[in-house]
């Protein structure tokens, strides 16, 4: 952390992780188990992951909309859309390398970080191999 | 066929609209989109974005304990082979840095801001996942 005291700011992300965090514990998304049955259309389908998205979006898209022209957030700080709007090879292989690796296991990467804070043996793995991952990607692409 | 025993609609919803309050939160308050995956980057590599992502990973962290302390164990249930969470962990990892998002920042901010390239990425990666499983669950019958 750069600076030593704790600011509004930090406490308001510290909240939205939180709140993130229990959103996926209560919908069941921690447990990949879940995830896989909902992508085993083949299977005992279970369709709960399309509810939670659907749930989520009902509140992000109208709050998003209202700041669509805004530059700065409520705590005075600027709002930072991605830029990118184009459709390139590296978005599309990445969603589907991404998809792959998610449907080996079912994880994706705010479950398993959380299923790791659970302290499931499997999840705290995946999540050191996931930041191996990310290092290689970095390495890879600079 | 939908397996009706499976199926939690209620705490789906429930649980996704708390996701979704944490994004629309870290928009309207630090001016930033959820997405995990580049979140998790910013506590890996240095970047000069990294506070507020810093503070919503440690945040999804504490969501753990909390949990354990005030509803009990959660159920989290991992049916495949360590060695294949560590192949997994890996090709995640990389391809939602190519990507530049996963189910949190394409699937949900991403969607929710009516972005074309985040919808493409989203059907990529249900597509793939729906295909691995179909592999997995039926065709290989790797996990027994």
């Amino acid at each position: 952390m750069q600076a030593l005291k704790i600011n509004k700011l930090d406490i308001a992300a510290l909240i939205s992780g939180l709140i993130f965090g229990v959103g996926l514990l209560l919908s069941g998304m921690a447990n990949p188990k879940k995830v896989l049955d909902f992508l085993d259309i083949f299977g005992a389908w279970d369709p709960t992951l399309a509810l939670v998205m659907i749930g989520a979006i009902m509140v992000t898209l109208p709050v998003y909309w209202l700041f669509r022209n805004k530059t700065t957030s409520l705590l005075g700080v600027p709002i930072q859309w991605p830029k990118a709007t184009h459709i390139d090879r590296k978005l599309v292989i990445g969603g589907l390398g991404f998809g792959a690796g998610w449907g080996l296991a079912g994880f994706c990467p705010g479950p398993a970080i959380v299923a790791a804070a659970a302290l499931t043996p499997a999840a705290m793995v995946f999540v050191v191999a996931m930041a191996l991952g990310v290092l290689l990607h970095r390495t890879v692409h600079g | 066929m939908i397996a009706f025993e499976n199926f939690t609609p209620l705490t789906g919803l429930t649980g996704g609209a708390l996701i979704g309050l944490s994004a629309a939160l870290f928009l309207a308050l630090n001016g930033r989109i959820a997405g995990i995956s580049g979140a998790f980057s910013t506590v890996l590599l240095p970047s000069p974005d990294a506070r507020p992502k810093r503070w919503f990973i440690l945040g999804l962290i504490l969501a753990a304990p909390l949990w354990l302390i005030t509803m009990g164990t959660p159920t989290i249930v991992v049916e495949q082979p360590m060695w294949i969470v560590v192949i997994a962990g890996l090709i995640v990892g990389y391809f939602t840095r190519l990507g530049s998002g996963c189910t949190s920042g394409h699937g949900v901010c991403g969607l929710s801001r009516l972005s074309m390239r985040s919808l493409v990425a989203t059907l990529c990666f249900m597509a793939a996942g729906m295909f691995m499983v179909a592999l997995t669950r039926h065709a290989l019958t790797l996990i027994a």
